[in-house]
């Protein structure tokens, strides 16, 4: 039944979604458009619109060779989307001087295969490695596999997963149009009102919500707004504003869905205090509802075996998954062993306003560094064991004890 | 090829009623003229080198108003785009110029003989005089939608036809991505530079895209004759000087013009111009002249005055403050410009701008007397 009904909804070759998952895709040409446009591409071949990408430093321009985009420039996918729309925002963003960012967005789930000579190369550079040709990514939403989610909450004050889901069949954030995008916001929330117990709770539509709803969300640190970010609004993400964007939270107000963000969705589990194993438990079993509530009316998440979940941007492929702790550590913040020990246990710190922010006081957002080649299970047991790690650290060091550097965690699994 | 939304023909698997977009917190030109049966008759077409309705409208749905002035809330993606969409274009034109009608013809004058005076502004209250336009080169896209290529293409053929120019208006170019420091500092002095735009309004319209490839700024050594290149317009043309002889910048101006015109001429490519609509660019309150001739003027007692509003309507002029639009007067201090650009030619909008500031610098000086001004008050031009 999704299969058929996704295939009305959108016109597209069957074979070409089956061939997703069997990793080749035998061309992506389509011979569309007029005349004219034809035209313009013989006057101006691919050599005249090549880039300048000498002053760039993201994956894009690392990967992006004359070459490769002379055979990919005049491809498109069944919707009609261009390289150029891929890489637009890493073209008009050459590059953040501490991190190296992506660079470019899939506009829709065939854009991973249609552009595969650009994608997999950016994805083996921004995932250690991960080869999505041969490589499969594990999925595994099995909270009760984690152990010791418990954490000492006189350092941990809160805990926190996220990652995003895509509906297949509808356009990216970067190429939807206001239909698709409201059909995103109206097969999720219509999912959503299905939710119960624990989990049930109400939308708030960005453009509809009344002053008070506003600030009510402001204050709880739910809300969203416009991205002002140039990455997102070059990539297109931002068109319409706020037309069908809007929240949903669980009444309880520990289970929050960002609608049609920078993702079709984004779902997030939270909570005050340590209980990392609850707050796991609740994400998988809500994003096994809302799954199996899409699925009743025909719909699925965008998935394939190589790549995990399939969302816009390259760097939250496979899990898509952040999991994440506010902690104090006063202590071991200023050891100058603290980068390596994050590194080697594969964590990452971020002001506790979120990427690219600054620390207040000694409170730090870690969370896991990867997103691809380890399933959620690993990756939040990962966080666990490793926050675990710190916080024995910083007793010590309280202690005047002198701490480890731990060995490095493997990558992925072949 | 194509920018954003362009070829998204699965909308085409969605009725008019669910693309429509929400424009009831709108309040530009766009918004109030595009009607949903509007929008579904247009909406399945597409200009031959592929823009669409979405694309001409995507600045006016992301940008619901300014609360001051009234915006235009759509663009042109090619010369085509105002007669393939002119459903929406021509009632959007009507609006914004005064009532210009799609049966209506523009008349271009480029003759500086043909401007009266103007010679003689005073210079105790007139700072500088500055004409400016913008030019588009038929057969290329727009800024919202060239591609890369197409933007070098212009670019470079700009830079030739502009190295021709001799004598007063012999120059260079400086390449926006290849300025050196000292370079970029000196144009940065000179009020030359332009920078990456930062409004909304246009950065939604995707002119900013693949910044600053193909970018760059021409002027002569005078320092009196400038060109900017791809930045809102395939090129914009400023002539300006300090002082009050405006005569003399708008003839610049006009021979420069013509001058440009006959060097694109002589590499097969000609301006985009129609009888209707003049000269064509990329946004429609820039159709026919696209020409703003203004002045930064002293006005501190008239600017006080509780008719001052009232006396610009009527000589058809506009204030801005001295950074240019949606800006404030600095030290009473205004830039008075024409408010006009389609269905008057140049001769005859500079001669509004002359006459006007002429009126205005008497007005000013009455007032500094202490007398009235009740018997120059302006009929309605």
């Amino acid at each position: 039944m999704a299969n058929s009904f996704t295939r009305m909804m959108t016109g597209r070759n069957p074979a070409v979604l089956l061939a997703v998952g069997a990793g080749s895709l035998a061309s992506g040409y389509l011979l569309t458009e007029n005349a004219a446009a034809a035209e313009r591409r013989r006057l101006y071949p691919p050599s005249a619109d090549f880039p300048d990408l000498r002053k760039h430093n993201n994956c894009m321009a690392a990967a992006l060779t004359p070459t490769i985009y002379a055979r990919l420039r005049d491809r498109t996918t069944p919707n009609n989307w261009t390289l150029d729309q891929c890489i637009q925002t890493g073209v008009d963003n050459p590059g953040h001087p501490f991190i190296k960012t992506v660079g470019m967005v899939a506009g829709d789930e065939e854009s991973y295969e249609v552009f595969a000579e650009l994608f997999d190369p950016v994805i083996k550079d921004r995932h250690n490695g991960y080869d999505p040709r041969t490589m499969k990514h594990p999925t595994d939403l099995d909270s009760s596999k984690v152990t010791s989610g418990m954490f000492d909450e006189h350092y941990v004050l809160s805990s926190r997963v996220r990652t995003g889901r895509s509906i297949r069949g509808l356009s990216l954030p970067p190429a939807c149009s206001r239909s698709e995008r409201r059909e995103v916001e109206r097969v999720v929330v219509t999912a959503l009102s299905g939710l119960k117990g624990d989990l049930s709770g109400r939308y708030y539509s960005l453009g509809d919500m009344t002053d008070r709803e506003q600030q009510q969300l402001i204050d709880e640190h739910f809300l969203f707004d416009k991205p002002v970010s140039p990455l997102l609004t070059a990539a297109g993400m931002a068109r319409d504003w706020p037309d069908a964007r809007g929240i949903w939270h669980n009444n309880e107000r520990n289970f929050l869905i960002w609608i049609n963000e920078e993702d079709h969705t984004r779902i997030i589990s939270m909570e005050k205090g340590g209980n990392m194993k609850r707050v796991f438990e609740r994400f998988c079993r809500g994003l096994k509802q809302v799954e199996h509530l899409i699925q009743e009316r025909g719909w699925e998440f965008m998935w394939n075996e190589r790549m995990g979940y399939i969302l816009t941007c390259p760097s939250n492929l496979g899990t898509g998954l952040r999991a994440g702790v506010h902690i104090r550590l006063p202590f071991l913040s200023k050891d100058p062993r603290f980068k390596k020990i994050l590194d080697n246990l594969r964590l990452q710190k971020r002001g506790t306003g979120g990427v690219d922010t600054a620390a207040t006081g000694d409170t730090f957002d870690i969370s896991n560094l990867d997103r691809l080649g380890k399933s959620e299970v690993e990756l939040v047991q990962l966080v666990i064991d490793g926050v675990n790690y710190l916080i024995e650290c910083e007793k010590r060091l309280e202690r005047g004890q002198d701490i480890k550097i731990p060995s490095p965690i493997a990558q992925f699994r072949k | 090829m194509p920018f954003g939304n362009t070829h998204n023909k699965l909308k085409m698997n969605y009725s008019s009623e669910q693309e429509y977009p929400d424009l009831s917190k709108h309040n530009n030109h766009m918004a109030k003229v595009l009607t949903p049966e509007m929008y579904g008759n247009l909406r399945d077409k597409e200009t031959p080198s592929g823009f669409t309705l979405d694309d001409v409208i995507q600045t006016g749905v992301d940008n619901p108003g300014h609360p001051f002035i009234m915006t235009v809330g759509c663009v042109a993606g090619d010369e085509e785009t105002y007669d393939v969409f002119k459903e929406l274009m021509d009632p959007v034109i009507e609006d914004r110029h005064g009532g210009y009608k799609p049966s209506d013809k523009h008349k271009t004058d480029l003759n500086s003989d043909n401007l009266q005076g103007g010679d003689d502004l005073d210079p105790n209250y007139v700072l500088s005089s500055r004409v400016r336009t913008g030019r588009s080169i038929r057969g290329f896209c727009l800024p919202p939608h060239c591609s890369r290529g197409e933007r070098r293409a212009i670019e470079n053929l700009s830079i030739e036809s502009l190295d021709s120019l001799d004598g007063d208006l012999k120059g260079k170019y400086y390449a926006l991505k290849n300025m050196t420091d000292e370079e970029q500092q000196q144009l940065i002095d000179d009020h030359f530079l332009f920078d990456k735009p930062v409004s909304p309004l246009l950065l939604a319209s995707g002119m900013a895209r693949d910044w600053p490839d193909g970018r760059g700024i021409w002027h002569n050594d005078n320092k009196t004759f400038l060109v900017w290149v791809n930045e809102e317009d395939h090129l914009r043309v400023i002539s300006m000087q300090k002082g009050g002889n405006m005569r003399e910048v708008f003839t610049r101006f006009c021979t420069g013009l013509t001058k440009i015109e006959a060097l694109f001429k002589e590499r097969s490519h000609e301006f985009m111009w129609n009888e209707h609509l003049g000269y064509v660019l990329t946004c429609p309150s820039n159709l026919g002249t696209g020409l703003r001739a203004g002045v930064h003027v002293k006005l501190p007692n008239l600017s006080k005055h509780e008719k001052f509003g009232e006396i610009l309507k009527k000589l058809r002029l506009q204030k801005r403050g001295t950074g240019g639009v949606d800006t404030a007067a600095v030290g009473g201090v205004f830039d008075i410009s024409n408010a006009d650009r389609l269905g008057f030619s140049e001769v005859e909008l500079v001669q509004m701008v002359v006459d006007g500031v002429n009126l205005l610098v008497d007005m000013e000086k009455r007032l500094e007397g202490g007398d009235s001004i009740d018997d120059l008050m302006p009929e309605q031009k």
